[in-house]
C-alpha cells in the first residue's frame, strides 16, 4: 500500500498516475511528463517532496559534529537561513548520502534522500556518540518545490502578506524561517524556485492556491528529467556507499580547508584524489546523442581508455535529444555506448545540459 | 481508462492491426500500450519491401521511461512505414489507432489473423497483465 504524503488526495484530484518511490506512494505523472517538464522551464511548477526526510541538529556540539559529519563545512554557512550541498561519507570515502544543510536560528536543518532514511538516521546515531548533539526527525512536515521562471512571482501571489517581502528578499541557496513555514531558494531543477517546508496540516490548503495560481502539479518523471538537465546526481544511481565524490562530479560537495577539519572520510578522499591524478579513478561526465535514440541507465560505455558506465540517461526534453550521465575514465577523449547492441558515438561534455531554459554546454 | 475499437484485433504484445478487404493491414500500437510507455520521443520503422514474419521485431519505440521492441501481428511484406512518425512521435500517445498507426503490410497468411485477439479478449487479457 505505502505511505502517503499529505497531498496523496490532492495528487488523485489531479489525475495523478501514483507509483511506489521507495514505500511511498507517489505521482510519477498527472498525464504527459514532457508537458511537466516544459511547464518547469517555462513557468511554474509544483512538487510534493514530503517523502524525502528533514532531519533538525541541534545542542551544544551541534556545529561541531557537523563539521566532523559532512563533507562540505558548515563554518561556511555565516548566517541564519544560508544552505549548503553537502555529502555524508563512510571511512572507505563512499557517499552514505547527498544532502543539504540549511543553517537554523537554534542550530541545523538538513534533507536527506527518501530512499535512504533509515540508514542516514543510524550513521547519524552512530556517528553522534561522542558528540552533545540532538537528532530529531520531523516526519509532521511536509515540502513542496515550487520552480519555474514565473515561480516565485506566483507563489508570492498566494503566501500570507507578512511573507511575501521576506521571501522576495532571498537570494540563492537562502531560506527564512517565519513562523513554522521555511522556505529556501533551493532546488532540483536548474531554475528558480524555492522549497518550501511547513507542517503537514496546512499543504493541502497551500497547494489548492498554488493551482489556483495557474502553477502545475509536477510528479516525480519530469523531477528526474529536469535535475537531469540541471546535471544533478540522484542517490543510488549516480553514486552510491562505493563511489567516490571525486569519481560522481561533486567537488563542490567537499571543503578541503582548512586542512585540520578531519571529517569523516578525508583520509581516503586523499588517497583518492592521488589514484585519480594518476589515471586510476573514473570521472562522471555528461554524455550528448545528437542523432535518435535514448541513452539508459546501465548502458555501456567504450572510451579509447577504457570501458565505463551510464548512471542516469534520459530524452531531454528541452534540447530534443538524449542526454546522460556516465562515470568513464578519467582520460576518456572519445567514446561510444552501446545502444542495443551497436556501438554509438556520443559527445563527451561537462556535466551540466540546461540551465534557465537554455542549453549551456557547446 | 483505455479504449480498445472492436474494429481491430490485436496481440498479447499488445500491438493493433486493421485488415482491409485488399489484404493490407494496417498495424500500431494500443491504446494500453502507449499509455504504459509514456510519452514516446522516438520511433524506428521498418522499411518498406521488407518480408517479416509474425512475432518478428520490426520496430522500437522509445519513450522517456524505456525501449520496447514492437513485434509484427502478422506475416508479410512492408509496404509503407508512417514516417510522420519521424517529426511527431507523439502523436502515437495522442491518436494510437488513427495518425499513430506504424506501418502497412500485406498479409502472406491470414491464418494468422485467428491467433490475435478481439477488442474484448483484449481488455481481459490487458486486466490480467
Amino acid at each position: 500500500m505505502g505511505q502517503h504524503t499529505s497531498l496523496y488526495q490532492k495528487h488523485l484530484d489531479a489525475g495523478a498516475k501514483m507509483v511506489d518511490f521507495a514505500g511511498w506512494n507517489m505521482p510519477i505523472n498527472y498525464g504527459s511528463q514532457i508537458e511537466e517538464h516544459q511547464q518547469v522551464r517555462t513557468n511554474a511548477g509544483v512538487f510534493d517532496v514530503s517523502h524525502m526526510t528533514v532531519v533538525d541538529i541541534f545542542g551544544p556540539d551541534a556545529n561541531v559534529f557537523l563539521r566532523f559529519l559532512l563533507s562540505n563545512d558548515i563554518a561556511k554557512l555565516d548566517k541564519v537561513g544560508r544552505a549548503l550541498y553537502s555529502a555524508m561519507l563512510n571511512e572507505n570515502g563512499g557517499v552514505v548520502d547527498d544532502l543539504i544543510v540549511y543553517r537554523m536560528e537554534n542550530g541545523f536543518r538538513i534533507v536527506v534522500n527518501c530512499g535512504t532514511r533509515e540508514k542516514d538516521l543510524n550513521w547519524m546515531a552512530v556517528q553522534s556518540k561522542a558528540f552533545t548533539v540532538t537528532i530529531e526527525e520531523k516526519p509532521q512536515l511536509a515540502i513542496l518545490a515550487i520552480h519555474g521562471p514565473a515561480s516565485l512571482e506566483k507563489v508570492c501571489q498566494v503566501l500570507d502578506q507578512n511573507r511575501i517581502a521576506p521571501v522576495q528578499a532571498l537570494r540563492n541557496f537562502r531560506g527564512v524561517l517565519l513562523g513554522d513555514w521555511f522556505i529556501a531558494r533551493t532546488g532540483y531543477t536548474g531554475e528558480k524556485g524555492v522549497e518550501i517546508i511547513f507542517p503537514n496540516k496546512e499543504a493541502p490548503a497551500f497547494w489548492d492556491k498554488l493551482l489556483a495560481a495557474g502553477v502545475k502539479p509536477i510528479g516525480l518523471g519530469a523531477r528526474d528529467t529536469l535535475r537531469l538537465e540541471a546535471g544533478m546526481n540522484l542517490y543510488g544511481h549516480d553514486m552510491d556507499e562505493n563511489t567516490s565524490p571525486l569519481a560522481a562530479n561533486m567537488e563542490q560537495a567537499i571543503s578541503w580547508e582548512p586542512q585540520d577539519r578531519d571529517f569523516l572520510g578525508r583520509q581516503a578522499l586523499l588517497e583518492h584524489k592521488k589514484n585519480q591524478d594518476a589515471g586510476n579513478l573514473s570521472k562522471l561526465v555528461g554524455l550528448v546523442l545528437e542523432e535518435r535514440g535514448v541513452l539508459r541507465e546501465g548502458q555501456r560505455v567504450v572510451s579509447n581508455a577504457g570501458e565505463g558506465v551510464i548512471t542516469s540517461g534520459s530524452f531531454s526534453p528541452t534540447l530534443k535529444h538524449s542526454i546522460a550521465l556516465a562515470r568513464i575514465p578519467v582520460n576518456s577523449q572519445s567514446c561510444e555506448v552501446d545502444l542495443r547492441g551497436t556501438l554509438t558515438p556520443v559527445r563527451i561534455v561537462r556535466p551540466n545540459f540546461v540551465r534557465f531554459g537554455k542549453k549551456v554546454f557547446e | 481508462m483505455s479504449n480498445f475499437p472492436d474494429n481491430l484485433k490485436y496481440a498479447s504484445t499488445h500491438e493493433w492491426i486493421l485488415v482491409n478487404e485488399d489484404g493490407i493491414a494496417t498495424v500500431g500500437i494500443s491504446d494500453h500500450a502507449q499509455e504504459a510507455l509514456g510519452d514516446i520521443v522516438f520511433v524506428e520503422l521498418p522499411e518498406s519491401g521488407t518480408s517479416v514474419n509474425a512475432k518478428d521485431e520490426v520496430a522500437v519505440v522509445e519513450s522517456v521511461k524505456a525501449a520496447s521492441d514492437i513485434y509484427s501481428p502478422v506475416s508479410g511484406e512492408i509496404i509503407s512505414a508512417n514516417n510522420d512518425l519521424t517529426d511527431a512521435p507523439e502523436t502515437v500517445n495522442s491518436v494510437p489507432y488513427d495518425g499513430g498507426w506504424f506501418y502497412k503490410i500485406r498479409l502472406t497468411n491470414e491464418l494468422e489473423l485467428d491467433e490475435l485477439m478481439d477488442a474484448e479478449a483484449y481488455a481481459e487479457h490487458v486486466e490480467e497483465e
